[in-house]
């Protein structure tokens, strides 16, 4: 049965508020979730204020700027800085907005109005602070085979696909995982044990759609089950949140198209 | 279940190689109801106040009967598969099980006595 409340120990307190810059005439209120697994305590919200004048444009810069100058126990993922590799996806929002899951790396906190609030990606556990456990996800990714099947004796130089084949590969392949779609879509929230979610099936569809892939049959018929691919309700959150301006929820519809296309 | 491995947790038992009838019923139901639910308003519509005789003599013409009869039977066999969709979706396990016995139940039941009750009045 879906569980509405949070567990008592997962209860968000109120944490600690870091004083003020020295000095500093343009400061931001920034509000963050922590959570230690090692001192047994609930998670917590702590306040920082950050000296906007000596700070970078993105709300990774924020969260660095946080680290190096104030706490440096605060705990988040980070490697590219540029939107490619996808480690630092988490919840950002703000008192006037409604929080977003997207990449802090290329999310400017010019685009929050008012304090700025960051939490890990939503419904999923959490290994500490802003870092969510995403092993099931990956797995679930893994379990779609993302990677060329063929049949056909290896080719002497190349498997070749015209201009238009390569084309239709265009709005999946660039994908970087970062889960922000699929920690946003509420039936991935209630069933994500068994529904493999936007990412994973942008992912599949990716390599249906490969004309050079030669398993298009048996991986359509790994994805027809009730929850695996049918708990997709297009609810588009998906399509909304996605840093990269992809649509999972529109190849999730071309899967569902194929597989009807082969029963009637 | 401690010592599954990510992978063997995330295929479970596998794929049950059905939902696409499912997904093709819901779709075949919602095109049906995009025409019986404006028939179904305007049969109604047209008897909207009357009084009862009028109201057992409107239904007992055919064609009316039948818009209702249809528009009935789609509506509550769309509405099967919505609850079907709901319950999957929120409930799960044995409970699960037993509020898709109950709900298919409930809907059959729905459409029969639906049916007796329009026979009733149109013959």
């Amino acid at each position: 049965m879906v569980q509405f409340n949070l567990p008592k120990n997962s209860t968000i307190r109120v944490g600690k508020t870091w004083p003020k810059p020295d000095g500093a005439k343009n400061v931001r209120k920034v509000n963050i979730y922590r959570w230690n697994p090692d001192d047994g305590e609930n998670p917590r919200v702590d306040t920082y204020f950050v000296d906007m004048d000596t700070c970078g444009p993105m709300v990774l810069d924020i969260l660095i700027k946080i680290k190096n100058e104030i706490d440096p126990t605060l705990t988040f993922r980070r490697s590219c800085r540029e939107g490619i590799c996808g480690s630092c996806a988490m919840n950002i929002g703000g008192v006037k907005s409604r929080g977003i899951n997207t990449l802090a790396c290329i999310y400017g906190h010019d685009e929050i109005e008012g304090d700025i609030a960051i939490y890990p990606l939503p419904h999923m556990p959490v290994i500490k602070d802003l870092i969510p456990d995403l092993t099931h996800f990956y797995a679930q990714h893994a379990s779609i085979m993302p990677w060329l099947e063929t049949k056909t004796n290896r080719p002497a130089k190349e498997w070749k696909q015209s201009i238009e084949d390569r084309k239709k590969l265009d709005g999946l392949y660039e994908c970087v995982m970062c889960a922000s779609c699929s920690t946003s879509c509420p039936s991935y929230w209630w069933n994500g044990d068994r529904y493999l979610g936007p990412a994973a099936l942008l992912h599949a569809y990716r390599w249906i759609i490969d004309s050079r892939d030669e398993a298009t049959g048996e991986r359509l018929d790994e994805l027809e089950d009730p929850f695996k691919l049918y708990r997709c309700h297009t609810i588009m959150n998906c399509a909304k949140t996605c840093p990269k301006g992809l649509n999972p929820a529109k190849a999730i519809a071309e899967i569902k198209k194929m597989m009807v296309e082969r029963v009637v | 279940m401690k010592f599954l491995t990510d992978r063997k947790r995330a295929i479970g038992m596998g794929s049950g190689r059905e939902g696409t009838h499912h997904h093709w019923q819901m779709i075949i139901s919602s095109i049906a109801l995009c025409f019986a639910v404006p028939v179904f308003v305007i049969t109604f519509g047209v008897i909207f106040g009357s009084n009862h005789e009028e109201v057992l003599s409107y239904l007992s013409r055919p064609l009316p009967a039948l818009a209702l009869g249809i528009s009935l039977v789609v509506g509550i066999l769309h509405f099967r598969q919505e609850i079907v969709e709901a319950v999957e979706d929120y409930v799960h396990g044995v409970a699960g099980k037993l509020t898709l016995f109950g709900t298919t139940a409930f809907t059959y039941v729905l459409i029969a006595v639906a049916l007796f009750a329009l026979a009733k009045i149109a013959l």
